[in-house]
């Protein structure tokens, strides 16, 4: 019998675990000064230090401690008095000095919480993920195999290594076991990496793009007989890189972990690779050989020991939470709950904000960035901030707003604006789009209407409101759409005494 | 007892990619547990008051300003290594690992 999502959670309580390594946007790396551009040629940006050449001597980057303590205070976490870099010994090419400075049983943050919002068939329901420790490594360099068939390390014959990326700061943030999350496991694991990521990117302490890997995730999950007790062995899903594949990663593990337990094989501990076509997971190395990294202080570097005062002067940058923000700005713009989240999702909430804050009206500027603006953008497969500045649209719904626009004029300025014609002034000029206001123009254009169709002009005369669409839209398509639609309704039902 | 067995020392040598025979094994295991032995004396000595350290300065908080230096040129980066191709490290086949 194959167990699907349901009837395995029938059997099975899993239990969460979450490691997500984020890439710190300081602009110099970790230990040295070498840039941290995204996307450079390779290796050029590298140096004795993060090449890891005999003599060289690394020193910590102040704002990389700073970043990592206001990611601590951030997710609730205690901040160690007392903090130390360890050696993680490994040989692997990713990393030219065998070795991966990180931390090891001196953090420097622990402790924390962070308390996540799930929308479930049962309603919204929060969740606490205990945090265990957020700590400070580097990056490892990129490699390339080449010779295989697919690009994978089986059949190559070489590798090639790019160290640009290697010494970029790195944060590694921990979570305790997340436990009684029953079938909700799924949601859970991917609302608290999008929390985290909504923080982090508060913080302005990261770029948190997940495509970029600026934001990896791992999941841990175990499996263990409802009402049991007992904590089933574990495997780790590395290479989980999008909020969707965090969920799809936990969820086809609850399933092979309930298959396999079901027919009385073993879970072995093991570190396995998310697939992002299939949505499965396929063995990486085994663990246990790994595992062995001998790790010890780091000689070259000196103890981190942050004193009350740079903590407490760090504690005064920390920004609203972006659970907070939101609740505020969704009261204050009178928001539903669907169109904030869709808001959300789309990343346009400091767009729409700042529109705001330049005068627009909320529900306005909410439904040209996510309407119009938006469908552009996906056509074009660009973002809508790269088609529009929050100054042009804050400026065509003020033109509306006084009534010098339509919004079918307002969508061809829209257009032009995106075009390259200009700011919209210029548009609206060059195109000649103006609202037609003048009354002895409209009403000209209200007549020839009738005229046209003098029986759907008898059935208005006889009470029949509807019936007037028609002639709204055949007036508005004689005034070339520059007519605003309210004024000629009303000026149309008086013409026909109503 | 031996601070340290032979195991313990062919499983390090083997964690380091160190090929060792026999002889070198029994040998060094040897040494190594005088080293050892040595440094569990200085242990003993070592009261409550000496806190253990990683290294000798009673240094804190050494940090730099995060500021952009110039990096080595890829030509200078890549001369010491042993082959090079496309302007990256070029390095054996890593067997048996993902
Ligand atoms: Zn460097």
């Amino acid at each position: 019998m194959t167990l699907n999502y349901d009837s395995a959670l029938a059997i099975y309580e899993p239990t969460l675990g979450l490691e997500v390594h984020v890439e710190l946007n300081t602009k110099s790396k970790m230990f040295c000064g070498c840039a941290t551009e995204f996307g450079a040629q390779p290796n050029t940006q590298t140096c004795p230090v993060c090449l890891g050449l005999p003599g060289s001597l690394p020193v910590v980057n102040k704002r990389a401690i700073e970043s990592s303590i206001l990611i601590g205070l951030a997710l609730n976490c205690s901040i160690a008095p007392f903090s130390r870099f360890a050696r993680k010994n490994y040989f692997y090419p990713d990393m030219p000095k065998n070795f991966q400075t990180s931390q090891y049983d001196e953090p420097i943050c622990v402790n924390g919480f962070l308390d996540v919002d799930v929308e479930t068939d049962e309603g919204n329901k929060t969740f606490r993920v205990e945090i265990e420790r957020v700590h400070m490594e580097e990056d490892t360099g990129k490699s390339l195999h080449v010779g295989g068939a697919t690009g994978r390390i089986h059949g190559a014959d070489h590798s090639l290594l790019d160290y640009n990326r290697a010494g970029i700061p790195l944060v590694e943030i921990v979570t305790k076991i997340v436990p009684n999350t029953g079938k909700y496991a799924p949601l859970v694991a991917r609302a608290y990496v999008a929390t985290l990521r909504d923080i982090l990117r508060s913080l302005k302490v990261s770029d948190v793009k997940m495509e970029q890997g600026s934001l990896r995730c791992d999941v841990n999950l175990s499996l263990s007989k409802i009402g049991s007790g007992k904590l089933g062995t574990r495997s780790e899903t590395k290479n989980v890189n999008s909020l969707r594949s965090v969920e799809r990663a936990v969820a086809g593990e609850i399933i092979r972990h309930a298959n396999r337990l079901e027919s009385g094989e073993k879970i072995v501990q093991e570190t396995r690779h998310f697939l992002e076509e299939s949505g499965e997971t396929r063995p990486g190395r085994s663990k246990e050989q790994a595992e062995d990294y001998r790790y010890f202080p780091e000689p070259d570097l000196v103890p981190v020991v942050p004193d009350a005062k740079w903590i407490e002067e760090l504690r005064t940058l920390l920004p609203e939470k972006p659970a907070d923000r939101r609740k505020r700005l969704q009261t204050a713009w009178a928001v539903p709950d669907k169109e904030m989240n869709a808001m959300v999702n789309a990343e346009l909430l400091d767009t729409v904000e700042q529109t705001v804050l330049l005068g627009a009206d909320p529900t306005k500027a909410r439904s040209w960035w996510l309407g119009e603006i938006s469908r552009i953008a996906n056509d074009k497969a660009v973002s809508p901030t790269d088609l529009m500045s929050v100054n042009d649209v804050a400026q065509i719904i003020e033109l509306i707003s006084k009534g010098e626009l339509t919004d079918k004029l307002a969508r061809q300025v829209v257009e032009g604006v995106i075009a390259k014609e200009g700011s919209p002034s210029e548009v609206i000029a060059k195109r000649g789009l103006k609202v037609v206001s003048d009354d002895s123009q409209l009403m000209k254009a209200i007549e020839e209407a009738i005229a046209a169709a003098p029986e759907t002009a008898e059935k208005v005369r006889g009470g029949n409101i509807p019936a007037a669409g028609a002639l709204i839209g055949a007036v508005m398509k004689l005034t070339g759409g520059q007519a605003d639609a309210a004024k000629v309704r009303e000026l149309l039902l008086k013409h026909l005494g109503q | 007892m031996a601070a340290i067995s032979r195991d313990e020392v062919a499983n390090l040598a083997r964690l380091a990619r160190i090929s060792m025979s026999d002889a070198e094994l029994d040998h060094l295991a040897g040494e190594m547990d005088v080293i050892l032995g040595a440094v569990a004396r200085v242990q003993e000595v070592a009261g409550a008051d000496v806190p253990p350290t990683s290294h000798p300065l009673a240094v804190n908080n050494v940090t730099r300003e995060d500021v952009v230096t110039p990096s080595l040129t890829p030509e200078q980066a890549l001369s010491g290594a042993p082959a090079s191709s496309e302007q990256r490290f070029k390095v054996p086949q890593i067997l048996g690992e993902e």
